[in-house]
């Protein structure tokens, strides 16, 4: 097939055909204000979205890593001795917290934080799909097995949280969940080391 | 008056659609109840993951897929005034679709299939499940092929005139269904089967998870096109008014198809392995779809007041009380959109890029899509088959009241069902559960919600029966008539190449999937990924 360039005729052909097709249909004039508004309305949600993404750095987790799930115990990060809530904090002063996905609860079982800091989440999964939240926080993640799953949070209240399970897993998903308490910055003391929480 | 092989086709459809859904009625109940923890003796999560497998496979592909089938032969026949093309080719579809169902059912009844109804791999199921529903898919492609054959022989018959709204919609549609149903298969055949025949060890679950997308999407505008079919063509007439713009309609059907297609990943927006980058696009073109939908709602609004006025309605608001209320059609359009509104404001949460991550996965997501789904689609289909059943009985339907009683009812229920879901999804409380066992405080506060789940799902199971009750009368006792059903406005006024065929169109979302699909898929190939071994049953 030969690929023909289209000229500056052509163009003005095609316009003018458009321009008369156009006005050959026959939209209701309020139906096209109707359009107007719905774009609008449309371009200001999206706008809303872009700035809180842009200026706040809100994004949904999405770190497109992965791990090789049947040899987490073996791996340098996800070993038994090196979950839970890490001694040292990472650079910028946010708290990690290493978490293992299994049926049925994540590993450690229990975990407590400091209200008030930053904290990364970094979990895996060793068998199938699990999925991690915090009620009415947005500590929210998939946790697909072959990834690393990484999310960010800030609890700014003391109290107990359950850690839910909210992605179907197996007959026993209904038991999936582990313990995060949250107390007081001043009452918190880091791990000596991992593993063993609290 | 269509001839006796399309109507033997529509009917054989409605069938298995309505039977499926009378059926799927009796598994929701049964996990309102096991769900609540009211009923100690019910409770079992092998029963109930089995049931919700069920319940979903039977509404969203076994109800759906024959629904749009005999909709689309009916549509098709009646508004192009000619036979179904091919009617051996439907029947053997409609045979490859039956034995697929049949196939799924057996393990899905027997807890070997408790995948849900969007298959979550490493957790395997019996392969037999993986087989039905392939077949399923691949017996509804026959249905695409014969919609598509329809419309370009009657376009080669007319030249220059404009191909009749309805089909026009059900074109749309079989291409929807064409270009989204790849995603699935793509996943089946490669990855499912394979896998679940022994051949391969492993799976990967995030190429498994992103072709599904694909798939997961788009599939509800597949659904819900014939209910915009409904009320475009149908309403306006029932009302006792006209359409307000054909082409703005026709403009409607063009953009679910384009837009719709390529935003499947937003059901990923919590997953690992898809970038921040590729979520945000797919959420602006998440939002953009959004328009389709507000001027679907503006022109069969527009259509009802302009009824209402010519029938004496005056005022800001007195052309409502003027409407044909006891017009099943119209009542059902009008349940409809009030149940779109409040469906479509939970989804614009859902579609928020950030604001997801409260709601992914919490009761509020069924509570969104039951809205939308359950309330705005299956009204429609409802509405619908009062009004051909009488026709494709050849009786009259079997009594004039007991309908409306039916569809406030399945009103009625499905708002007090899905209001205590959005609460305790912002509660926090896990969609896929059976019972309650988290040992916190946080659960005594979901308690209260959970009756009001329970009378909701009654009063919709009584609706369901009513309804499958009616459709049983009118076809076994109804009193014959001579079927005068009149045709959907079909007159079609002028409208451009690119309002009347999808050449232009089909090359456009050929880009965009590739655009909005490409590397997402392609990273699979290129990064190092670990896959894991199946959990069987
Ligand atoms: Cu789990």
């Amino acid at each position: 097939m030969r690929i023909r360039f289209p000229d500056k005729k052509w163009f003005h052909e095609k316009m003018a055909g458009l321009g008369e097709e156009m006005s050959r249909l026959e939209i209701n004039e309020l139906e096209r204000k109707w359009l107007f508004v719905s774009v609008a309305m449309i371009g200001l949600f999206v706008g809303a979205i872009v700035v809180t993404a842009a200026m706040h750095g809100v994004h949904p987790p999405s770190h497109v890593e992965t791990i090789d799930s049947a040899s987490l115990h073996l791996s340098q990060e996800f070993a038994e001795d090196k979950l839970g809530v890490q001694p040292e904090p990472l650079p910028d002063g946010s708290l990690q917290v290493r978490l293992v996905a299994g049926r049925y609860g994540f590993y450690p079982r229990e975990i407590e934080v400091p209200a008030g800091r930053r904290i990364v989440f970094r979990m895996a999964s060793m068998d199938v799909l699990h999925g991690a939240h915090i009620p009415m926080t947005n500590m929210s993640t998939m946790i697909v097995p072959g990834y690393v799953s990484e999310v960010v949070s800030v609890f700014p209240k003391p109290g107990e949280y359950p850690m839910l399970c909210n992605e179907y897993c197996g007959l026993g998903h209904d038991h999936m969940w582990s313990k995060v308490t949250v107390v007081a910055q001043e009452n918190w003391r880091a791990p000596a080391t991992g593993g063993k929480q609290p | 008056m269509n001839d006796a092989t399309t109507t033997r086709l529509t009917l054989f459809n409605f069938w298995v659609a309505f039977g499926a859904f009378g059926l799927a009625c009796f598994f929701g109940m049964y996990q309102v109840l096991e769900r609540s923890g009211l009923f100690a003796f019910l409770q079992s999560p092998a029963v109930y993951f089995a049931s919700v497998s069920t319940h979903g496979v039977l509404m969203a592909f076994v109800l759906t897929t024959f629904f749009i089938m005999g909709f689309g032969y009916y549509t098709a026949a009646q508004s192009l005034r000619r036979p179904v093309w091919n009617p051996q080719l439907a029947w053997a579809g409609y045979g490859v679709c039956v034995v697929g169902v049949v196939l799924a059912a057996v393990p899905l009844l027997l807890g070997k299939a408790s995948v849900l109804y969007t298959f979550y791999p490493p957790i395997q199921a019996n392969v037999f499940f993986y087989i039905g529903a392939t077949l399923l898919v691949v017996g509804s492609w026959f249905w695409c092929a014969i919609m598509l054959v329809m419309f370009a022989q009657w376009k080669k018959d007319h030249p220059g005139e404009t191909v009749p709204l309805p089909m026009f919609a059900t074109a749309a549609n079989a291409l929807l269904w064409l270009w989204t149903s790849l995603g699935v298969a793509l996943e089946s055949v490669f990855q499912l089967l394979p896998w679940a025949l022994g051949l391969t060890d492993t799976i990967d679950v995030g190429l498994a998870r992103t072709l599904f997308a694909w798939t997961l999407h788009p599939i509800v505008y597949f659904w819900l096109i014939p209910a915009y079919i409904a009320l475009y063509c149908y309403v306006p007439q029932a009302a006792g008014g006209k359409l307000f713009s054909d082409v703005l309609a026709r403009t409607a059907f063009v953009l679910i198809l384009v837009l719709g297609l390529p935003i499947g990943f937003h059901h990923l927006y919590m997953d690992p392995e898809q970038a921040a980058g590729w979520k945000f696009l797919h959420m602006v073109g998440t939002f953009a779809v959004a328009i389709p939908t507000l001027l679907t709602g503006f022109t069969v609004i527009a259509s009802l007041e302009m009824a209402g006025r010519r029938q004496g309605g005056t005022g800001l608001f007195g052309w409502i009380g003027a409407l044909p209320w006891k017009n099943p059609m119209v009542l059902a359009a009008i349940l409809s959109l009030l149940m779109l509104v409040l469906g479509g404001f939970g989804g614009i949460v859902n579609a928020s890029y950030a604001m997801n991550a409260m709601v992914h996965n919490t009761a509020w997501v069924p509570g969104h899509f039951h809205l939308i789904f359950a309330g705005t689609v299956v009204t429609m289909y409802l509405a619908v088959a009062y009004k051909l059943w009488p026709e494709l009985c050849g009786r009259k339907l079997y009594s004039e009241d007991l309908p409306l009683v039916q569809l406030w009812g399945w009103f009625i229920g499905m708002v007090i069902m899905t209001t205590p879901w959005h609460v305790l999804g912002l509660l926090g409380q896990p969609r896929r559960i059976s019972s309650v066992q988290y040992n916190s405080v946080l659960t005594l506060s979901w308690d209260p919600y959970e009756v009001a789940m329970v009378i909701g799902g009654l009063i919709l199971l009584g609706s369901a029966c009513l309804f499958v009750y009616l459709l049983y009368k009118t076809q076994a006792a109804g009193e014959k008539v001579e079927a005068r059903v009149e045709a959907a406005d079909d007159s079609a006024p002028w409208a451009p190449a690119w309002l009347n065929g999808f050449a232009l169109w089909n090359r456009l979302i050929l880009v965009l999937m590739a655009l909005s699909y490409g590397y997402p898929i392609l990273q699979f190939f290129l990064l190092k990924t670990h896959s894991p071994t199946a959990w069987g049953y």
